[in-house]
């Protein structure tokens, strides 16, 4: 592997690390609410967006472990293993997808 | 930036399905006639690394939350058509293992992220560069510029299709069924967050990864045939 692409996969090793400092963020996304949310905003809650929000039950929903204790320390260690899960897969399956197509 | 199932009514989540379908078959056609082995860490890498930037929320005055993709780096290491598949990848794990970003509005988000930035962001570079040489400060100031443009782009973009939801679904007696803020709400509310806080941090990164690569193997950015000259023969060879 090329000097330069080590050096980046370090420095992405160190990112994963560092995540836990995204939780600090506190606050809402426009357009990402929840259903609570949208009922305070308006007062009810559109009946198309109240069907379809419900479409798909995520296993680690928010990168956190549904159920745990909402400890910092928690939140901390569940959004590392959601970091590490995604750069596992995601690095993981391209390199098998690359690796079948790429040319010399 | 990642539109939550129910957010976008039919017309807009099928409309966007229609358009990513072609758009994926095509980029990988691309990727297969195009990638080379020496690309293949660099693209597992940039997946990897688009899914742990946007990890990184960031608060902004007023109470917004939101993060950077790492997209417009990718478009401009990898070229677009590789930006394409490797957002794609990094999407699709968000939205099914996280629930970050829903599943019928999996087209549009992947409209916006991993076709608007890659593509605006290496185009952008690309004509902002001209014929600047490969180790040039204007460069690495095009690729930040372009980080800027490309997110406040898919803001744009995102904010669209939000705005244009209470025009094309209402019930009878005038309610929203989905998004219910207009245009001149949403599109605004997406806009100045990212022209005045994420965008900035798209840009940085943008930069600081693209004057890495630059100052130790500029041979890795898309499209760059460097001519290394073999110091013994002084003959030149292609990298």
């Amino acid at each position: 592997m090329d000097k330069t692409v080590k050096n980046l996969a370090f420095g992405l090793l160190v990112l994963v690390v560092l995540t836990p400092l995204g939780l600090l963020a506190v606050g809402e996304t426009f357009g990402e609410w929840s259903n609570e949310e949208i009922m305070e905003k308006l007062g009810f809650v559109p009946p198309g967006l109240e069907s379809h929000s419900d479409s798909w039950s995520a296993p680690l929903p928010d990168y956190a472990l549904p159920g745990s204790e909402e400890s910092m320390t928690m939140s901390a260690a569940a959004y590392i293993l959601s970091a590490i899960i995604g750069v596992v897969i995601c690095a993981g399956l391209l390199y098998i997808i690359g690796k079948k197509v790429a040319k010399n | 930036m990642h539109i939550p199932d129910g957010y976008l009514g039919p017309y807009t989540y099928i409309a966007m399905w229609i358009i990513m379908i072609p758009i994926w078959y095509y980029a990988g056609r691309k990727l297969s006639s195009e990638l080379k082995s020496r690309q293949v860490p660099l693209l597992a890498l940039a997946a990897a690394f688009s899914f742990v930037i946007m990890m990184f929320n960031l608060p902004l005055p007023g109470g917004s939350v939101g993060h950077a993709t790492g997209a417009a780096i990718i478009g401009i290491i990898l070229g677009p058509w590789a930006g394409v598949i490797a957002m794609t990848v990094a999407l699709a794990l968000q939205a099914l293992m996280f629930g970050d970003g829903g599943i019928w509005t999996f087209a549009a988000n992947c409209f916006n992220m991993a076709v608007v930035m890659p593509f605006s962001g290496y185009y952008i570079y690309k004509y902002i560069s001209g014929k600047a040489p490969l180790t040039s400060s204007r460069r690495a100031v095009s690729a930040a510029i372009a980080g800027y443009i490309s997110l406040v782009l898919a803001a744009a973009s995102t904010g669209f299709m939000f705005g244009i939801q209470p025009l094309l679904h209402q019930s009878a007696e005038g309610i929203p069924l989905y998004m219910p803020y207009g245009l001149n709400i949403a599109l605004p509310a997406m806009l100045l967050q990212h022209i005045f806080g994420y965008s900035i941090l798209e840009a940085v990164i943008t930069a600081l990864i693209f004057g890495y690569i630059q100052k130790t193997d500029a041979s890795l950015l898309y499209g760059e045939k460097i001519i290394a000259v073999d110091r013994n023969s002084g003959k030149s060879a292609p990298a």
